[in-house]
């Protein structure tokens, strides 16, 4: 069985690698972990060094001291930029490692367990699938501290929907299978089966999951971050957005204070969507069926006769 | 109309259970937002009521009033007499006596309380905005849909040619724009070159001549606010119909409509739409939660006197009877407009409730 | 009976038929090769084989509905002396359903669930003859519901509240919506019980009489074809194993497939029993054997048999069969 899960993987591996959506997400996403980890080494100032401000540095344009230009308090944009992807990156990847861990629990149970178990958890989930996340997000962050920790939690807390559905949904598909029935019939107990059968046929779809709800978390930080609710003391691509569209950017026409932050958060979660759909299409590969296509590819070069076979095994005397 | 469906008598029984059941789940839910609205309030730091005894801007009556009015005196509800810090007391009280029923007979009185900002009371300021967060989703929400439909069944119609991978293209890099972010890039690009006002709802201290200038410079403050929307919604729709649209051109039915010899505009209009709208109905339902979060985002860009604004402005000025009154009545949109879906699919599905 | 029909022009003539279906990465698969044969006015053909041998792609491709992966990549279809295969779109489209038409295997899903049996009739109709009036288009849809057994009034019901059985008469309806000339049958009666089966089986033959259909009959069931048709063909791994009168079949098969479909099913007067007894598996398109397709599974293999798959000798002027052995009985190769 383990075997031939990784002979699986090993498969969808190589499809990845010949699906381009999917290798440049990956691409992308590599790049913007790159940058998140080497951003001291990278980023030409300190973001935290304590610097005097005259009114001239504010908004500054771009210029060989700052490519990026400057932002409302004379910072360098690039400097916060390069910054802001470990915040972005942070959130998204423990937020969703929450929000997965949860929902792939909730799926896995009701899935596997059924009846009654299964009735009160996808109730449970119906219930938080219809809640607005935003505005919840938003009533809990206003109340708490707005911190780091804060965040993660609350986007992590409240992301798993959407997991818990899914994974129901395959681990019911998964529990009928033969070889699955066949362990129940030899005497497995629940554990073993949900070890052994149930969760390597699970986790791949939990994978391709993943990487979705990280580009929702990632977006949702940003959201929160903009209206106000970011962590003070870390300055995230949202917090920046805050900043620059509440202290004047758009009046002093600084678009170097609005493009870059935007353009790294488009770029994250772009990446992991062009990854997330190149895993889905790895992982179960679909011909295309459809009917009204066909019609596309029907008149082709057709030969009247038929076609001289090897050997000469077609005599052809009529 | 494609959509409409004849049903006979043994089946409205079924389909009138089926009503019923989403009617109550549906009340249910909204019991349990009410709940958790109170709860929250009552466990994390900032109750509104607490922090209206002490908040500086009401007046020393007014801060009596909510003592009274939200009966802070009387334990928050049996056996707690307060949440947050946690102090356990009385079960034997009288539970009409506790601030949960004093909160929910609040509500049924249609009292959510008094803005500290404004001073006049929540619903009445949540009435006048719903109207206007209903005229931006209702604007965008219609365009991106029809828009995503039209380019969802082109999509799934050349599915695997160049159009269609533009489309998806298109729609995968709609997807991961931050709503907020889009906002603020066409109120840039709006205001600068289009001379488009830069947010509001009209433009402020103007005696209009007449309905129509009235309706003009309406028009002019919707249209970036709701091209934000439809630009972000365009492209899921547009990813939902496809692959349902695609999903339902490999049935067999499909095929026999082709054999029947009907051309590919008849096989799509007559057979293959009806069945793709069934996923999409679920999807827009299942969606809404998304919307409104859309709704929250263009609304603080653009100044947008809504709901979603509404929640803004309260989070950055610690108005809290206005931020617990917007999520509820948020929240309760949201459900009443899945159960009208839900209904939606019941009339578009004969066999709903059947099986 | 067969001989005094094969006198006359046939109504549809397929003539070495060859279809691949196309999987880019991988070289495409030989679904049909060299398929060859006639349909007179008024006869009833049987195709059988087993499952997966090609007879679903050989109907869709009559009609050119094949699906996107399949490639017509030679051949020749002529329905009363005018080639398919080259007829414009349009063309093809009006002639469909018009002049054949198809039920389809598995009629629960050829339906579309969410209109009204009494619609997709009419639609039928109306895409092909000239009928606006509505009273005249519910009375055509009446009496051909009637003619299969359903009463008019469940007209404005949708698929899901008939039973399979009642499924399969309405897409029968359906099909004959046009009058058609040739009718094509995919496995009518599979995934129904065996009372409906018969049921619906004997609705065919009875339709057949009454309305002069010719019928290409497809399944897996010996029974049903030596109840129904005239001359039957034998496929085997998407080429022609047999082709003779169902009595030549029946009696004097020539190939060894086809004796040991017959061996495997003994009684043809017993329906609704599947084929299982064969020993083997049938070929995989992607990965045939040298020579003929049969040879894995064949009892009587000798040398040559691997080298080259066997063309179509004629045991009889109107009885054919790929098979070396049947060379020392006839003249030579028939194609
Ligand atoms: N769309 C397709 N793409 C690739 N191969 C296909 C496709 N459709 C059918 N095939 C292959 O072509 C062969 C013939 O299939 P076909 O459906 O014609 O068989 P059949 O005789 O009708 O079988 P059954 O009795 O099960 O209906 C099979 O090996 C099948 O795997
Ligand atoms: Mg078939």
């Amino acid at each position: 069985m383990m075997e031939q899960a990784t002979g699986g993987y090993r498969g969808v591996w190589r499809r990845l690698r010949r699906n381009p959506m999917g290798m440049i997400g990956l691409a992308m996403l590599v790049t913007a972990i790159g940058v998140a980890l080497l951003a001291p080494w990278l980023s030409p100032y300190d973001p935290n060094a304590i610097i005097r401000v005259t009114i001239l540095d504010i908004y500054q344009s771009p210029s060989p001291a700052h490519w990026l230009g400057t932002d409302d308090a004379g910072r360098d944009v690039l400097t916060n930029f390069l910054y802001g992807a470990r915040v972005s990156l942070t959130v998204g990847f423990f937020a969703s490692f929450i929000a997965v861990s949860i929902g792939g629990l909730l799926g896995l149970s009701a899935g596997f367990l059924g009846g009654r178990t299964e009735g009160v958890l996808m109730r449970f989930t119906d219930i938080m699938l219809v809640i607005p996340d935003l505005p919840l997000a938003v009533v809990i962050v206003a109340l708490t501290k707005p911190s780091l920790t804060n965040i993660i939690l609350v986007i992590g807390l409240l992301g798993w929907t959407g997991t818990a559905r899914l994974v129901r949904a395959q681990t019911m598909s998964v529990k009928q299978r033969k070889f699955v029935l066949r362990a129940r019939a030899v005497g497995a107990g629940n554990r073993y089966i949900m070890h052994r059968h149930i969760f390597p046929l699970v986790l791949p779809l939990m994978v391709v999951n993943t990487v979705l709800v990280i580009s929702l978390a990632i977006l949702n930080e940003s959201t929160l971050s903009f209206l106000g609710l970011g962590d003070p003391a870390t300055l995230s691509w949202g917090q920046m957005l805050n900043y620059a569209f509440t202290r004047g950017a758009m009046s002093a026409g600084a678009w170097w204070a609005l493009i870059p932050p935007g353009f790294g958060i488009v770029w994250v979660v772009l990446a992991c969507t062009l990854l997330g759909q190149g895993l889905e299409q790895a992982l179960n590969p679909r011909l295309l069926t459809h009917h009204l296509a066909a019609d596309r590819t029907l008149t082709s070069h057709r030969r009247l006769q038929p076609a001289p076979t090897s050997e000469g095994a077609t005599p052809g005397n009529r | 109309m494609i959509l409409c469906i004849r049903v006979d008598e043994s089946q409205l029984v079924h389909r009138s259970v089926y009503l019923a059941n989403k009617i109550a789940w549906a009340a249910f839910t909204i019991l349990f937002v009410i709940v958790l609205n109170f709860f929250l309030f009552r466990i994390l730091p900032g109750d509104p009521a607490r922090a209206g005894v002490r908040d500086p801007r009401l007046t020393a009556e007014a801060q009596a009033a909510i003592r009274t009015r939200f009966g802070l005196d009387k334990p928050v509800i049996n056996c707690f007499t307060s949440l947050n810090p946690l102090e356990p007391g009385d079960c034997a009280v009288n539970p009409l006596d506790t601030q949960f029923f004093i909160y929910a007979g609040n509500l049924l009185r249609g009292e959510f309380g008094i803005s500290y900002h404004t001073n006049r009371p929540v619903v009445e300021v949540l009435g006048e905005r719903l109207w206007n967060t209903l005229l931006l989703i209702g604007a965008g929400q219609i365009l991106a849909i029809v828009l995503g439909m039209a380019l969802g069944i082109l999509a799934a119609w050349k599915a695997r040619t160049p159009v269609d991978y533009g489309a998806l293209g298109f729609s995968l890099l709609a997807w991961s724009l931050p709503t907020f972010w889009l906002g603020i890039i066409l109120l840039f690009w709006g205001s600068t070159y289009l001379g488009l006002p830069v947010g509001g709802k009209s433009t402020p201290g103007i005696n209009y001549a007449n309905t129509w200038e009235e309706l003009v410079d309406l028009a002019r403050h919707l249209f970036l606010p709701s091209l934000t929307y439809t630009i972000v919604f365009l492209g899921e729709y547009m990813l939902i119909m496809r692959s349902s649209l695609v999903d339902v051109l490999a049935e067999d039915y499909i095929l026999t409509a082709k054999a029947k010899g009907l051309n590919h505009f008849q096989i799509l209009k007559d057979h293959a739409l009806k069945n793709a709208m069934l996923p999409m109905v679920t999807i827009i339902a299942l969606n809404l939660g998304f919307t409104v979060a859309g709704a929250v985002q263009i609304e603080s860009v653009f100044s947008w006197p809504g709901l979603g604004g509404a929640i803004y402005e309260a989070v950055n000025r610690r108005d809290y009877p206005m931020l617990q009154g917007a999520f509820l009545l948020l929240a309760v949109s949201v459900i009443v407009a899945n159960l009208i879906a839900e209904l939606l699919y019941g009339y578009l599905d004969p066999r709903v409730g059947v099986e | 009976m067969p001989h005094a029909i094969l006198d006359r022009p046939p109504l549809l003539e397929v003539s070495h038929l060859d279809v691949d279906y196309v999987d880019p990465p991988h070289p495409p698969a030989a679904a049909l090769r060299g398929i060859t044969f006639t349909l007179q006015r008024g006869e009833a053909l049987g195709i059988v084989g087993e499952s997966g041998c090609g007879k679903s792609t050989l109907m869709l491709t009559l009609l050119r509905l094949l699906p996107a992966a399949g490639r017509i990549v030679a051949g020749s279809v002529r329905l009363d002396g005018v080639e398919l295969l080259d007829l414009d779109a349009r063309a093809m489209a009006a002639l469909r359903w018009k002049r054949i038409a198809m039920i389809f295997q598995g009629a629960m899903n050829a339906l579309n669930p969410v209109r009204t049996v009494g619609e997709q009739i009419a639609e039928a109709i109306r895409r092909h003859e000239d009928v606006t009036n509505r009273r005249a288009l519910d009375r055509r849809v009446s009496e051909l519901l009637d003619l299969v057994g359903i009463a008019a009034s469940r007209r404005e019901q949708y698929p899901f509240q008939y039973s399979g059985g009642m499924r399969q008469r309405a897409m029968i309806a359906m099909a004959l919506a046009c009058s058609p000339d040739i009718v094509i049958a995919d496995e009518p009666t599979t995934a129904l019980d065996v009372m409906i089966q018969a049921q619906i089986l004997q609705l065919l033959a009875d339709l057949r009489r009454q309305l002069q259909l010719s019928i290409l009959l497809v399944t897996h069931d010996l029974g049903i074809v030596a109840e129904l048709c005239d001359r039957v063909l034998v496929m085997y791994g998407g080429v022609m194993a047999e082709y003779a009168d169902a009595d030549t079949i029946y009696n004097g098969a020539a190939h060894p497939y086809t004796q040991a479909l017959l061996q495997a099913f003994p009684d043809p007067t017993q329906p609704a029993q599947k084929l299982a007894a064969i020993p083997g598996a049938p070929p995989r398109l992607t990965d045939l054997p040298p020579g003929c397709r049969f040879t894995p599974r064949c009892p009587h293999v000798f040398a040559r048999c691997h080298t080259a798959q066997p063309p179509l000798y004629a045991v009889t002027p109107a009885h054919q069969a790929s098979c070396f052995r049947a060379e020392t009985t006839s003249g030579g190769a028939h194609a």
